[in-house]
């Protein structure tokens, strides 16, 4: 099975005016990645997810997601975002954001792995280690090693 | 404490799981077992009955339908959303212990019933639950959203009779009163909702009760779309909903009252749940849910209600009023009954209307000829048998309190202001609930009490109003005497219906439970 991360989905110093756009920016990650086939549909189908309730989470975590068409494979981007990005959190903007994609139909196995990584999300020292991780390939590896494939 | 919780959000590939980890979490750093059922996307890994069975308290952080509920009927529980359980695990680990903590004691007889709704242990409830079980489930679902429907509406309009005195009847419906000519501002409502020119007619004539009045009614209409579009829900979840409220809408435009609610609630929920099993191409899986369920649902329940439902109802009701109209001119006791069972039978529906209508019609006949004594009394018969249904269901909620869930008991408290004010609609999510029990019991109060006005030859000159226009009705005190025998009667026989059911304290819990579910 395809890693759910590589170094490539991961950006180190993301700048992001809002989540929509630092949305984008991972997304278009995903589509040089070939894991997205339609850019704007992915993020149509991203936009009416976060609708329906602000995918913010406690710790600073932004966490847009969405089963989508347009994707060929579970993938996660990943972006450490210093100056901070608004994404409906209660206890302030995300520095952090991590977008799932999973493609529309296909088995439970690559959900059981989304399920894994959104378990870890809640921990601390999940996240501090991401915050600390020294490169792309670190962070990628880490993440990947931890959810377990 | 040992607590189950089941997790559940939209999407089901992230809230899900992060309230799950959080509860578990807290649950450690707090001294405390939490055991998480993950209803998302990934498939669910049900809780072992051992597990269930040991638990004190159920946390419920869905935000769909929680799969398998009966499985902790009985345990005390909180329902709090699954975002809350994500932002802040700590606080609703702490209201769960507060309501194990809250729950009746063990020994006494609230936990005894608790104990008796509980599954054997075992047996996994969810899996077999019976056909009748799951009909009743749906209509309590339907029943449950239009309850706060009912009480809105009704007791809205209630305040507008309240308020606007007796003759805010005459005002709002139209005709004389003390020498003045109204205009009807109220007969087109809630569809002719009074827009410019009407509007001002509406608040000049009949001032703030009239606007109390209006909304009330407008609140009132969606009663019936309300409870069809949520029985829909609750066989098919999201898809159901359009098809049922459309549905719904239709019976109420149609004249086919709550029971044609029933019948469209039913026929769109089973017709969406079949569109969503069907197999289709890759390419239009995208646009089933939002473009081709509620497509051809609606157009497939539009159909049926129209020429299946609406037809036989609109030939129903004329054949009715032409029967009712060859009665005319008589006062007889037996009039008095026919026209209290029809007014009890449908409450809002076709029978209804057509004995009211018949009243009505022969009101404004009566009062502009000044010779009509006999359609006064007939208008009077069937105000009153009108309102015994709703206050028979207040009186049977009063004193026998086990008999119903809190919700019911809720509006039965309600009801008492419905049927004081003529709203015989106050009766609808009781009889919709438990249609045989309840709706011949009420016939059979309304005929009396529509007999015994005939009797009494009480006269009516409005409309509308309960007891707010008892300054218009001849002998009010013998009109009284007759709607509270009507009363005692109702309440008697629906206790009595009510208490035949040998297995009443396990379906009441399970009620309740529903009830309560859909509520929060």
């Amino acid at each position: 099975m395809t890693d759910l991360i590589t170094p490539e989905l991961v950006v180190l110093n993301l700048v992001a005016t809002d989540k929509a756009d630092a949305t984008r920016q991972l997304a278009q990650k995903l589509q040089a990645a070939g894991r997205v086939t339609d850019l704007e549909g992915f993020l149509a189908d991203v936009a009416a997810r976060e609708a329906q309730m602000a995918t913010g989470m406690p710790g600073g975590i932004g966490l847009p997601h969405a089963r989508s068409e347009h994707v060929t494979v579970p993938s996660l981007g990943l972006a450490r975002v210093p100056g901070g990005v608004d994404f409906g959190a209660p206890d302030g903007p995300a520095t952090l954001v991590f977008l799932i994609a999973a493609p529309a139909g296909g088995g439970s196995e690559h959900l059981t792995i989304l399920a894994a990584l959104a378990r870890r999300l809640v921990r601390p020292a999940f996240r501090q280690t991401i915050i600390d991780a020294a490169d792309e390939a670190a962070v990628a590896s880490y993440v990947q090693s931890e959810v377990g494939s | 404490m040992k607590f189950v919780a089941v997790t559940s959000c939209p999407t089901g590939i992230a809230h899900t799981y992060m309230a799950a980890e959080n509860l578990e979490q807290t649950g450690k750093d707090l001294g405390h077992d939490v055991q998480v059922e993950t209803q998302g996307s990934a498939g669910t890994v049900p809780l072992s009955d051992d597990i269930i069975a040991a638990a004190d308290g159920v946390i419920y952080a869905a935000d769909l339908e929680v799969k398998g509920k009966d499985r902790f009927a009985g345990k005390p529980f909180v329902d709090v959303g699954v975002k809350k359980a994500v932002h802040d695990p700590k606080a609703v680990l702490e209201a769960a212990i507060a309501a194990v903590e809250n729950a009746p004691k063990a020994g006494t007889p609230e936990a005894a019933a608790l104990a008796a709704a509980a599954p054997a242990p075992g047996k996994s409830a969810a899996r077999d639950v019976g056909v009748g079980t799951r009909v009743r489930q749906w209509l309590m679902t339907g029943v449950s959203y239009m309850i706060p429907f009912v009480a809105a509406g009704g007791i809205l309009i209630a305040l507008g009779f309240l308020f606007g005195g007796d003759e805010v009847v005459t005002k709002l419906y139209g005709g004389e009163f003390e020498g003045v000519t109204y205009e009807n501002v109220a007969g087109s409502l809630p569809l002719g909702f009074p827009t410019g020119q009407n509007f001002d007619t509406l608040l000049s004539q009949a001032g703030f009760a009239g606007i109390l009045f209006a909304l009330g009614k407008v609140a009132f209409f969606m009663l019936v779309p309300v409870l069809s579009g949520y029985i829909a829900f609750g066989i098919a979840d999201r898809p159901g909903l359009v098809p049922g409220i459309v549905g719904g809408l239709l019976a109420s435009v149609l004249g086919a009252g709550f029971l044609g609610g029933l019948v469209s609630g039913f026929a769109a929920g089973g017709l969406a749940y079949a569109l969503t099993r069907l197999r289709v191409p890759k390419g239009v899986r995208g646009v089933m849910p939002v473009v081709v369920i509620p497509l051809v649902s609606v157009i497939v329940v539009g159909l049926f209600m129209i020429f299946v439902v609406g037809k036989p109802v609109a030939a129903l009701t004329e054949a009715l009023t032409d029967w009712l109209t060859s009665l005319s001119g008589t006062t007889g006791i037996l009039l008095g009954a026919i026209l209290g069972l029809m007014m009890a039978f449908d409450m809002g529906g076709p029978l209804n209307k057509v004995a009211y209508t018949f009243a009505a019609a022969g009101l404004t006949t009566a009062i502009t000829s000044e010779s009509g004594g006999p359609a006064l009394t007939i208008m009077a018969a069937v105000m009153a048998a009108g309102m015994t249904p709703p206050l028979g269901m207040a009186l049977a909620t009063a004193v026998r309190k086990k008999l119903w869930t809190e919700a019911e008991r809720e509006n039965g408290l309600a009801c008492w202001l419905l049927g004081a004010s003529f709203i015989t609609e106050g009766a609808i999510p009781f009889a919709a609930a438990h249609p045989l029990r309840v709706i011949p019991s009420c016939m059979v109060g309304s005929a009396v009490t529509g007999a015994m006005v005939m009797g009494f030859g009480n006269q009516l000159r409005a409309p509308h109003g309960g007891i707010w226009v008892l300054p218009l009705i001849s002998n009010p005190v013998l009109y009284l005497l007759a709607i509270a025998v009507g009363t005692v009667i109702t309440a008697g026989l629906v206790i009595f219906l009510m208490s035949l059911d040998a297995k009443k304290t396990e379906r009441l819990a399970h009620e309740e439970d529903v009830a309560e579910g859909v509520a929060a």
